[in-house]
C-alpha cells in the first residue's frame, strides 16, 4: 500500500513536472513577442526554439515517450510519422516557393 | 524501486492492478496511436498549405488586423491546463482512486474544453465581423482549414467525454470503459500537441511573415 502510493506520488510529480516547464515555455514565448515584438527573423527563431521545446516536454511527460527499451517501436512510429510530415511541409514550401520565385512573386 | 513494471504500449500503462483491462488496452492503443499519427500527416498538410499561403491575402485583412493575442494567450493556458487534469483523471484510474475523483478531473477537463472552444469561436466571430471570412482569400482559406478543424477535434473530445461519463453510468468501470478512457487522454493530450503547433507557426508565423 505504501509502494503504491508512492509510485502515485512520483508519477503525479512528473505531470507537474511536464505542466510547470510547458507553462514556463508558453510564458516565454507570449513575453518574448510582447518584449521584442514580432518583426525580425531572430525573434521568431526563439519562438519556434520555445515552441519545439514544448512539444518536446510534452511528448516526454504527458505522453510517456522515451527511449525505454519496451517502447522503442512506439518511438519508431512517432519518429517515423515526422519523417513523412517534415518531407510533405518541407517539400511542399519549397516547391511552392520556388514557384513563386520564378513566377516573380513575392517570396515569403 | 523501478516504476511502472509492464510497459506495453506509448502513453500512460494501468499496469497489473488493473490487468485486464491492461490486455484489452495494448492493441487498440496501439492502433489509436496509428490513427493518431494519421491524423497528424493530415494536419501537417494543413499547416503546410498555410505556410504557402501566408502571402496570399489578396488586399484583405491579414494576421496584423485579425489575430488577438491575448485571447490566444488565454486559449493557450486553458488547454495546457485542461491537458493536465486529463492527466491526473488517469492517474486517479490507475491508483483506484474513488471513482468520484476521476469524474471530478474528466468533468474539470470538459469544463475547460467547453470554454477554450467559446474562446475560440468569438475570435472566428470577430474575425468575421473586421472582413476576415474564409473565402476573402488564400490565407484566411487556409487559415479556416487549419484552426477550426482542430477546434472540430476539441469538440469531439467534449462529445466523447460525455458519452464516456454516460457509460461509467450505466456500464460501470468495465474493461471496456477503462480502455476508452486510456484513449481518451492520449487524443486530448495529442490536440494540445496540435495547438502549440497552432501559436507557432499560424499565430506567432503569420504575425511575424504575413
Amino acid at each position: 500500500m505504501d509502494r503504491h502510493s508512492e509510485l502515485h506520488r512520483r508519477e503525479r510529480r512528473r505531470y507537474v513536472i511536464g505542466y510547470g516547464s510547458s507553462l514556463l515555455l508558453t510564458l516565454a514565448m507570449f513575453a518574448t513577442v510582447h518584449w521584442f515584438g514580432i518583426e525580425t527573423r531572430g525573434v521568431y527563431l526563439t519562438i519556434g526554439l520555445l515552441g519545439l521545446a514544448q512539444l518536446i516536454v510534452q511528448l516526454v511527460y504527458f505522453l510517456h515517450i522515451d527511449r525505454r527499451r519496451s517502447s522503442r517501436e512506439d518511438l519508431d512510429l512517432v519518429l517515423f510519422s515526422t519523417l513523412v510530415l517534415l518531407i510533405i511541409i518541407g517539400g511542399t514550401v519549397w516547391i511552392l516557393g520556388n514557384l513563386a520565385m520564378r513566377m516573380h512573386m513575392p517570396v515569403v | 524501486m523501478k516504476p511502472a513494471p509492464t510497459h506495453s504500449y506509448p502513453g500512460l500503462n494501468l499496469g497489473r492492478r488493473h490487468a485486464g483491462a491492461h490486455k484489452a488496452t495494448e492493441v487498440v492503443t496501439f492502433g489509436f496511436w496509428v490513427f493518431l499519427m494519421s491524423d497528424l500527416v493530415y494536419f501537417g498538410l494543413m499547416f503546410g498549405v498555410y505556410i504557402t499561403m501566408i502571402d496570399a491575402q489578396a488586399g484583405g485583412p491579414g494576421p496584423h488586423e485579425l489575430f488577438d493575442l491575448y485571447s490566444i494567450f488565454a486559449q493557450t493556458l486553458i488547454l495546457l491546463t485542461s491537458s493536465l487534469t486529463v492527466g491526473l483523471a488517469m492517474l486517479a484510474l490507475k491508483y483506484n482512486l474513488p471513482r468520484g475523483r476521476i469524474v471530478l478531473w474528466f468533468a474539470v477537463t470538459l469544463l475547460l474544453g467547453l470554454s477554450f472552444l467559446v474562446l475560440e469561436i468569438r475570435d472566428f466571430m470577430s474575425m468575421a465581423d473586421k472582413g476576415g471570412i474564409p473565402q476573402r482569400s488564400g490565407f484566411l482559406s487556409a487559415f479556416y482549414g487549419l484552426v477550426p478543424l482542430h477546434g472540430l477535434h476539441v469538440a469531439a473530445g467534449c462529445v466523447w467525454l460525455v458519452v464516456l461519463g454516460i457509460q461509467l453510468r450505466v456500464m460501470g468501470m468495465t474493461d471496456l470503459v477503462v480502455s476508452r478512457m486510456v484513449r481518451l487522454a492520449l487524443f486530448w493530450h495529442f490536440l494540445d500537441l496540435i495547438w502549440i503547433g497552432i501559436i507557432t507557426i499560424v499565430y506567432f508565423g503569420g504575425l511575424t511573415y504575413g
